[in-house]
């Protein structure tokens, strides 16, 4: 028998409706009692954290991560993806089927979620929607489900013809999956070749570099959308992934209006930058979605206040030093995430923008995790897994990329001012990460 | 867009664009932006002064400068005028191309820049198919970038030729240039805006000395978003208005894969576009036609204009080595730490 104690701290469970002082205790990996400070009987010598001005909060829940593995190791893998997973508070990460070679099958999915990748936190594969991810045949659902898969996607590579999404998302509604879009209609270029590096606008005509309209993504969410209108009988869930632009955001607005299952993400990266933060030529800024105008970046803001978004993601690309540092246009998209969304998070859409605490936690964990039917987690009711983030709300500190336990270092946060440090990272009652223990 | 901005609704404040930390060399000329009006009046009077001077005189200013010309695409006129710039003032150059060299090979720009770095290079001239290669290549060398063009971005030392070319003509006499000098002046850019470097350099650069700038094109060719890349530029969509306002034509290449991937009929492109003899009479007699070239006859632009009385085509090649003299005199005589 294991056991773990967390006492003195601050519990914020917006699940289970807790916000206040509490003592918790896990054993064998769950959540076996949550008492009054003081209250929990403890045998001599059982292993006990202080959590003395600490927040205590259930682990973070991010359904959307780029892990690199199989295939690119050099970018990431399992275990210094779920290291720097821990070290930002997340207890769980679902991670995005465009490895080499494209997750698509039960072997690869079990693969994955193998103890030799050494993961710190848990790992829930999310599934591609077809073969290899193109767009053609579907993948068995029924069976990459029963191998642990949480969701199926063809992320990066979007599901434009209307027949095979259709199907996609009857098939998933049958077994009771979601299907996740990245939402771009990559037939909207400006130009005749070649892909869009950033936004279409002032910024990208100034820089001169391709662009995408904000319609590929929001025509793509519409036409995604009145699929799912077509097919509501089969009550198909439909996630926006990474949504960037404000008539993105409107659509789903009214799709939920309408009573259709349609929800969305949106990453600290659009609703805090703009695609003036492309600067010149900064690769730490270039990622797919784009950063969008200052529009829909407050549009991003406001979605998230007024609660159509469902889940703050971070869409965490790692990707090697020497594949940033070149030609913007020929640079590969993404940017690390997993260790500044809570820092950032609370820094500016708490402490900057009011939203409460609990909102923040809930957007971070419950929300995302009821999302994808991750049963037992993003909540330490009694009987839920023993995950769990301790940090201190109050600590002001600047993100360093050279100090990523991620391998890549790729942001555009660096030298950025965070608020809230974690102190102490638990997956299923273990420590994932310590603060004391970085060097 | 449907939604109002709503950080400026409930006041929020948000995280502010970076500062840019460029250009790391003060001799480095990545941009028209990069320099003040006050420094574009220098570099003018310094064009006009090395190009009088006595060439064995001149000849002392860099003598044996190291000097790296990088060039990913080919070209006839900003390559040997900045070559023959740089041998005009003393300075040893060296040409690396794509095509001849361990690029070919699947180096990046970064090694190849700081290879050359470490064969000497003092300075390095880019030219590049990447807008922003330039930006990349000061970064990582954190030498005397200058650059000849970064895909369709900016082509800073064509600006500064052009501005040349107009004011001698249209202010003859001035030596000394500041915002004001080209009140009253309208130029025409015409053609593919989208694509293309010379057109950003100029209209970053021409209204800062008080000139008008029109562009002219299809829309597939010139988006309405351009008007706004900077104040003093307007669109106009006709040709023959656009040109009638103007005392100087800048006439761009149009490639007609281009247009045939836009789904542009060349036909109709140059019934409307194309600069002919009957429309310059009849529109703009006295306007100088320009052109950064390579021109394509018939396209954009009739053989007759182009070798005719208002053309100023060659005198612009001309201008291009009095001009990169003195920009690549400024790139190797300026010291770090103090700013032009």
């Amino acid at each position: 028998m294991t056991t773990l104690a967390i006492r003195n701290g601050h519990l914020i469970d917006p699940a289970a409706g807790v916000d206040a002082p509490k003592d918790i205790f896990i054993k064998d990996g769950r959540v076996a009692e949550i008492a009054s400070p003081g209250k929990l009987k403890l045998a001599n010598g059982a292993p006990v954290l202080d959590a003395s001005g600490l927040t205590v909060a259930p682990g973070l829940v991010d359904i959307h991560v780029h892990l690199r593995e199989p295939g690119q190791g050099y970018k990431e893998t399992i275990a210094t993806g779920t290291a720097a997973a821990a070290a930002g508070g997340f207890t769980a990460v679902a991670a995005m089927p465009n490895t080499t070679p494209v997750n698509d099958s039960v072997e690869i999915t079990r693969w994955m979620q193998a103890p030799e990748r050494g993961a710190l936190v848990r790992v829930f594969p999310i599934a591609a929607a077809t073969r290899g991810s193109k767009g053609e045949a579907l993948t068995d659902y029924a069976a990459l489900k029963s191998a642990g898969a949480v969701a199926v996607t063809d992320d990066g590579r979007p599901i434009l013809k209307d027949g095979i999404m259709r199907e996609s998302l009857a098939a998933a509604a049958r077994v009771g999956l979601t299907v996740i879009q990245h939402a771009e209609d990559t037939r909207l270029t400006q130009f005749a070749n070649g892909a869009a590096s950033m936004n279409l606008g002032p910024v990208s005509f100034r820089l001169g570099l391709r662009g995408m309209p904000a319609e590929a993504e929001s025509g793509l969410v519409e036409r995604d959308i009145r699929l799912v209108t077509e097919l509501r009988e089969l009550h198909p869930h439909l996630h926006v992934a990474h949504t960037s632009t404000a008539a993105a955001v409107a659509a789903v607005r009214q799709a939920r209006r309408n009573g259709l299952r349609v929800t969305c993400e949106v990453t600290p990266h659009h609703f805090l930058l703009t695609e003036e933060h492309v600067g010149l030529y900064n690769t730490h800024a270039k990622m797919n979605p784009p950063l969008r105008s200052a529009a829909d970046r407050d549009a991003m803001i406001e979605a998230l206040l007024d609660g159509v978004v469902d889940a703050i993601a971070t869409d965490h690309a790692p990707h090697a030093m020497h594949e940033k540092e070149i030609e913007f246009d020929l640079a590969p998209n993404g940017i690390t995430g997993l260790e500044t969304a809570l820092g950032l998070s609370l820094r500016w859409l708490h402490k900057e923008w009011r939203m409460p605490l609990g909102r923040i936690m809930s957007l971070l964990s419950a929300q995302p995790a009821a999302l994808l039917g991750i049963k037992g987690r993003g909540t330490l009711a009694v009987g839920s897994f023993g995950d769990v983030v301790l940090f201190d709300p109050k600590a002001e500190w600047t993100y360093r990329a050279t100090e990523s336990l991620s391998k890549a270092k790729n942001t555009p946060f660096d030298g950025w001012a965070m608020l809230g440090k974690v102190h102490y990272t638990i997956a299923e009652g273990r420590i994932a990460y310590a603060i004391a223990n970085r060097q | 867009m449907a939604t109002t901005p709503i950080a400026a609704r409930r006041k929020l404040t948000t995280p502010p664009p970076p500062s840019s930390p460029f250009p790391y060399h003060p001799g480095s000329l990545l941009s028209v932006m990069d320099l003040t009006v006050p420094a574009v009046s220098h570099l003018l009077q310094r064009a006009t002064a090395l190009e009088h001077q006595d060439p064995v005189v001149r000849d002392r200013i860099l003598l044996k400068r190291r000097i790296a010309l990088l060039f990913y695409e080919s070209s006839t006129r900003t390559r040997t005028s900045f070559e023959l710039a740089s041998k005009a003032l003393g300075a040893d150059t060296t040409l690396v191309s794509n095509l001849s060299s361990s690029i070919e090979k699947g180096e990046s720009l970064k090694d190849t820049g700081l290879t050359l770095r470490a064969l000497g290079a003092e300075a390095i001239i880019l030219r590049h198919n990447s807008s922003g290669a330039a930006w990349l290549l000061e970064e990582a060398t954190r030498l005397p970038v200058i650059n000849a063009g970064d895909g369709m971005h900016e082509h800073p030392t064509q600006a500064l030729l052009d501005l040349r070319t107009i004011l001698a003509h249209l202010r003859p006499g001035v030596t000394e240039v500041g915002p004001e000098t080209l009140s009253g002046v309208t130029v025409t850019i015409a053609g593919d805006i989208l694509h293309s470097r010379v057109a950003r350099s100029n209209m970053l650069l021409l209204p800062r000395l008080g000139a008008r700038v029109l562009l002219c094109g299809p829309k597939e060719l010139l988006p309405e978003m351009a008007a706004k890349s900077s104040p003093g530029i307007e669109i106009e969509r006709d040709f023959e208005s656009a040109i009638r306002q103007s005392q100087a034509i800048m006439m761009l290449r149009i490639q007609a894969e281009r247009l045939a991937g836009l789904q542009l009929d060349l036909e109709e492109y140059k019934a409307a576009y194309q600069l002919t003899g009957q429309r310059l009479a009849s529109q703009a007699p006295t306007a100088i036609v320009m052109h950064p070239g390579p021109i394509i006859r018939g396209l954009e632009i009739t053989a007759g204009v182009a070798d005719g009385p208002q053309s100023t085509i060659l005198e612009q090649v001309t201008n291009g080595v009095a001009i990169r003299m003195a920009v690549v005199e400024r790139a190797l005589t300026t010291a770090e730490g103090g700013r032009q």
